[in-house]
């Protein structure tokens, strides 16, 4: 369990993700809409910051944001080449798959984090993220690799499968959630 | 100028009607319920990402407001937080109603630690109703 | 408008085929997830058709369904693991 912020970054966090949804959501910015936005998101974020968030302003710091930023076209192509990949798999008539449940582990400790990482996993190639039980995740492949397969023993083929499945996300994820 | 934005709009909405189809083409093609999430979700996804930011793109070609692209880049990002969430709960609801692997797999590491789990929650079950039934006190909140 | 039509021409030809999927399924689960593919397709359509008629009004539409979408869907696939 993670150690929560203080109330007051807590609060003003939420107001501004709020915020910043409202305003995408009106896309204009005239000063009603603007106050209104406001004003809603102030009271809204009263009921809802317990459970929005636990860093608080924590998660606004300039790295992770910079961060944050980098990692859409980074995980965008990763999805294009996932899909690419997908698209041979179904096209090709012989139906080239190999499935199997695969067990890794992450280096990730707060939930966010992990919430983050098993949808990243989730939308990139070959692989579904089945159930999170601490740090191990368990992942339907589509295709599972010869070293994760024919590995001698349980750590071997949880290392083998880290290294293809998680490992690409964790460096930018490891930043922006903590 | 500006015509260039619908064209590219266009574009992304062909791409993104491609890998719809392929979507449901993995529906079709593949063997067991997990493989065909694995196809169809992935590419479902890619594919409204496509659809919907063209459409913002070509709106604004068209000359439409700029809000369009905010709203349709927020009904994007909604889908993309969203489906893999959806896909997750469905595969968690095919495993834990016993719909069997295809017989193609290779292997199966969450069945191998949930049997462990299990025979490890015998054990202690078995070890406290055995202290339960030696020590008088504390027997009624036990559960076997 | 032309293109227009064959875009949503695509996605439904798309969505009938998904039904296939949906009629067929052997599980429930099969059938569950078609209906998911589905309503991303549908969401898609109804981007599309906001465009068609040139009203920003409707892809509000669009994105309360896509919320209500996902919601159903939770809720059934955790009928069907037992969860409610």
């Amino acid at each position: 369990m993670e150690k929560r912020a203080s109330t007051l970054s807590r609060y003003i966090y939420t107001v501004i993700v709020l915020f910043v949804i409202w305003l995408f959501f009106v896309s204009t910015l005239k000063l009603q809409e603007v106050l209104a936005g406001l004003a809603f998101s102030l009271i809204i974020a009263a009921f809802t910051y317990p459970v929005f968030t636990k860093a608080g302003l924590q998660n606004l710091h300039p790295k992770r944001v910079a961060y944050a930023i980098a990692y859409v076209p980074y995980f965008l192509w990763a999805m294009i080449m996932a899909n690419l990949d997908v698209a041979y798999r179904v096209l090709h008539p012989k139906r080239p798959i190999r499935p199997g449940i695969v067990r890794c582990r992450t280096i990730l400790k707060s939930d966010t984090g992990k919430l983050g990482l098993a949808n990243s996993i989730t939308l990139t190639p070959g692989t579904i993220t089945l159930d999170v039980r601490g740090d191990d995740y368990f992942i339907h492949w589509i295709w599972v690799q010869d070293d994760v397969l024919n590995a001698e023993d349980e750590e071997a083929s949880i290392k083998a499968a880290s290294r293809y499945i998680t490992q690409p996300f964790e460096k930018f994820l490891k930043v922006i959630f903590g | 100028m500006i015509e260039v934005l619908s064209w590219i709009g266009q574009a992304l909405i062909l791409i993104g009607t491609f890998f719809y189809f392929l979507s449901t083409l993995g529906l079709i093609r593949m063997p067991d319920v997990y493989n065909r999430m694995q196809t169809s979700t992935k590419s479902a996804t890619l594919g409204s990402l496509g659809v919907i930011i063209g459409v913002g793109l070509w709106a604004v070609g068209k000359g439409y407001s700029v809000s369009w692209i905010s709203m349709t880049i927020i009904i994007a990002a909604f889908i993309l937080l969203t489906n893999p969430i959806s896909a997750h709960v469905l595969i968690k609801a095919a495993y834990e109603k016993g719909i069997p692997l295809w017989h193609g797999s290779v292997v199966d590491k969450y069945r191998e630690f949930l049997e462990r789990e299990e025979k490890e929650r015998d054990a202690e079950t078995q070890a406290a109703s055995q202290a339960g039934t030696q020590g008088e006190n504390d027997a009624g909140e036990v559960r076997t | 408008m032309t293109p227009m039509y064959v875009y949503l021409l695509l996605i439904g030809i798309a969505v009938v085929l998904s039904m296939y999927r949906v009629f067929r399924g052997p599980t429930a689960v099969d059938r569950l997830v078609a209906v998911d593919i589905m309503t991303t397709l549908t969401v898609g359509m109804m981007v599309l058709y906001a465009l068609y008629y040139g009203r920003m009004i409707y892809l509000s539409v669009a994105l309360v369904y896509a919320v209500l979408a996902f919601a159903g869907v939770i809720a059934f696939a955790r009928y069907l693991e037992g969860g409610i």
